[in-house]
């Protein structure tokens, strides 16, 4: 139940947000994080968003994704 | 990767013991299993699974009162999809939706309140069911609820936290635990702060994990270097979401709304300080006090072993009930219903993998 999702904001009025995950698009609450700019990766919960990444975070968090495809040959879901 | 499992072999070789690490987040047992991450482990080193899914550990009590009020003509109950099936004493909301009540799935506690502005004429009843992730949550959509002037929006509250609920599974010691997996998600909100005491009190190592398999291996490893050098420290793996403060707005919006109390744990029983609940200046929102809901004593499930599963007494393979009466097509305990409970991953991914 406390999964949250990383997602890139892609419009953004006031504390409205909408973001995109892999394409797929939802409107979220960014009211509990500091400073929301377009093009930011925030974890999203329950139709907030709860954290912010910079890119270093986005960064590692792709090459960790990476690393898990290389080992698993590309597959799995 | 590879590295980090050789790692873990070495370290489990210099700690040269069994030992037990628990992990306390649903997202993190089925994160384990799909990867099949027990496989990778040293047969010394045990992953096992406690009471981090919310669905889980919330009471039977709660489901029926959630029940009585879906049965109600001026009522819509709003609910997390996780919550549908889960057994009460006599019905599930699953059962009574298919009878004909109001009981709707919503994705965010914010569709709920939407829900009460196009709902005039109906009371709707979010079920606040959730970690310090979920909470924070909640109390945005009371206190937009509130800013809005709506007073058809109310919330059935059982809401858990974390830190004294490891601290009571500790204090059980029914099961030796030699290091916790700290729930990632929780911790983004709360802060890693929050775990110091565990290792103060109980000298425990706790290390704050992400959700890729790397991050669980990653976590593991860290555990097992403390555990090798007889550390018991608070450090955090999943450094890209966490801190030691945590989401300090979030916090701050669920001490306005929220108020620390003791809970029942569904299976465990009750622990102090390890809920919330709505403050009286939010009342009106809480649908205990406006709309007169009761608690009654749940009927048990008998053969049901969910709360030894819940504090990793027991995995579900010893529960006589395990895949023969209780499946996940015909559940009979919540650690088989939800998503995320212990016994449906065991069910899903094999009893060769949960056995290694």
């Amino acid at each position: 139940m406390c999964l949250a999702v990383p997602a890139k904001i892609v419009e953004l009025q006031g504390t409205a947000a909408t973001i995109s995950v892999e394409g797929a698009l939802r409107e979220v609450d960014v009211s509990l994080i500091e400073e929301p700019r377009l093009g930011d990766f925030v974890l999203v919960h329950a139709g907030f968003a709860i954290h912010k990444w910079d890119q270093s975070e986005v960064d590692e968090w792709e090459t960790i994704r990476r690393g898990l495809e290389v080992a698993a040959g590309g597959g799995g879901g | 990767m590879m590295v980090v499992v050789q790692r873990i072999g070495e370290l489990a070789q210099r700690v040269g013991r069994d030992v037990n690490l628990m992990e306390v987040c649903g997202t993190h047992t089925m994160a384990a299993f799909r990867s099949g991450l027990r496989q990778l482990l040293p047969s010394t080193v045990h992953l096992i699974s406690g009471p981090g899914c919310p669905v889980c550990v919330t009471d039977t009590n709660y489901i029926d009162a959630a029940i009585a009020l879906c049965r109600r003509a001026d009522v819509i109950v709003a609910t997390f999809g996780d919550l549908m099936r889960v057994p009460g004493s006599e019905s599930s909301l699953e059962n009574e939706r298919a009878a004909g009540a109001e009981v709707r799935v919503v994705y965010s506690p914010t569709d709920a309140v939407t829900l009460a502005q196009e709902n005039s004429a109906k009371k709707i009843v979010f079920l606040g069911v959730g970690f310090e992730t979920t909470a924070p949550t909640v109390a945005a959509s009371i206190v937009s609820a509130s800013k809005a002037g709506l007073q058809n929006f109310f919330v059935l509250a059982a809401h858990k936290t974390m830190p004294h609920a490891m601290e009571a599974l500790l204090d059980d010691q029914q099961v030796k635990i030699d290091g916790f997996i700290c729930p990632g998600h929780v911790t983004v909100i709360t802060g890693a702060a929050m775990y110091r005491f565990i290792c103060e009190k109980y000298r425990i190592p706790c290390v704050v994990g992400g959700f890729e398999p790397f991050d669980m291996l990653k976590a593991t490893e860290m555990l097992l270097a403390q555990i090798a050098d007889g550390r018991a420290d608070v450090e955090v793996e999943y450094s890209r979401s966490v801190n030691d403060r945590g989401n300090v707005a979030a916090q701050k919006l669920m001490a306005e709304v929220f108020e620390e109390c003791d809970a029942g744990w569904r299976g465990i029983g009750n622990i102090p300080r390890s809920g919330l609940t709505i403050r009286m200046k939010y009342a009106a929102f809480d649908a205990v006090p406006a709309l007169g809901v009761r608690f009654e004593p749940a009927r048990p499930h008998p053969g049901c072993r969910c709360g030894d599963v819940l504090r990793g007494v027991i995995t579900p393979l010893e529960c006589k009930l395990f895949g023969k009466a209780c499946t996940p097509t015909d559940p009979f305990g919540p650690c088989m219903v939800s998503s995320e409970g212990t016994c449906a991953a065991y069910f899903k991914y094999g009893k060769r993998q949960a056995a290694a």
